[in-house]
């Protein structure tokens, strides 16, 4: 995984792909219409970062079918916790003052 | 390359986003104070009503029937102020958060109404006001996780409450008074000054 020297993940470096991994973190799981209402985005534009996000293994799909319907939901992977944590960890120790 | 304010920024972003989506956050101080008057003037008619009739099998009725309208009212009252608090903030009343909260909240009150209910119809009076209490204690606190603390700590109080009314039954009516009137409203100020005023 990339990361530069701060310890920033290149991976997490985009509004929305923040937004996604602050929502899996704090919730056991989230499906792509509650993720599309919380962050306000395009179907397209939250489609493309979850695939990013889930090619890196930091987020898992969980396809099902609720009655007839498929219902797609996501949930954090373990390495994408401590990946996401320590990209939280970093950005905090940029902010403090020198 | 980003600048310092733009890593404050993402933070900040991250922490909110991190509570609106695990806590639901438009309960209203209000419903506090209005759940709270009622309970006193509930308190005040069940107090006169037992006064004045001395027989039980009807004034059981009557006070069941005052302790079930200001249940509604209090609800109905706690369901309006959290819509137009979720409006004044620009969120969302039905969220998965929020289905969670009533989830979480709903199980033990309607344990505790079940339960109340048989020992109305053994006539166990002197147990229903703690019973309610106890009940409605035990819902806030499971509640509390999935928004403000305060509703965990309103619960804890409740609770205690309805110990000390189980150990002094014959004061049932001031218990009832103490635990949903009093802690009610100044559970609604605290909440108010906080979080709107």
């Amino acid at each position: 995984m990339k990361t530069d020297i701060s310890g920033l993940n290149k991976l997490f470096e985009n509004r929305v792909r923040l937004g996604i991994m602050s929502i899996l973190i704090v919730n056991a799981s989230c499906d792509f219409n509650d993720l599309k209402d919380s962050l306000g985005v395009t179907d397209g534009n939250l489609a493309s970062h979850l695939k990013a996000l889930e090619e890196n293994k930091v987020i898992k799909v969980n396809k099902q079918f609720i009655g007839r319907k498929p219902n797609t939901s996501y949930s954090i992977t373990e390495n994408g916790n401590i990946l996401f944590r320590n990209h939280i960890n970093a950005l905090e120790n940029l902010i403090k003052p020198q | 390359m980003e600048t310092k304010t733009d890593y404050s920024d993402d933070i900040k972003s991250i922490k909110r986003i991190m509570e609106e989506s695990s806590r639901f956050l438009s309960l209203s101080g209000l419903s506090g104070i209005f759940a709270g008057i009622l309970a006193f003037l509930g308190g005040f008619a069940a107090h006169f009503l037992i006064l004045q009739n001395q027989d039980m099998t009807v004034v059981k009725y009557e006070v069941a029937s005052v302790a079930l309208i200001i249940l509604i009212l209090a609800l109905a009252g706690s369901f309006y102020f959290s819509i137009r608090e979720a409006r004044r903030k620009g969120q969302k009343i039905w969220t998965p958060v929020s289905k969670r909260l009533l989830l979480s909240l709903f199980i033990p009150l309607i344990s505790g109404g079940f339960f109340i209910l048989i020992l109305f119809i053994e006539n166990q009076w002197q147990l229903i006001v703690p019973a309610m209490l106890i009940f409605y204690g035990l819902s806030l606190v499971n509640a509390g996780k999935f928004t403000y603390s305060e509703i965990f700590y309103l619960g804890l109080a409740e609770l205690i409450t309805g110990f000390l009314a189980a150990v002094f039954k014959e004061s049932f009516i001031l218990f009832w008074i103490l635990g949903f009137g009093f802690l009610h409203i100044i559970y609604g100020l605290i909440m108010y000054r906080k979080y709107q005023g």
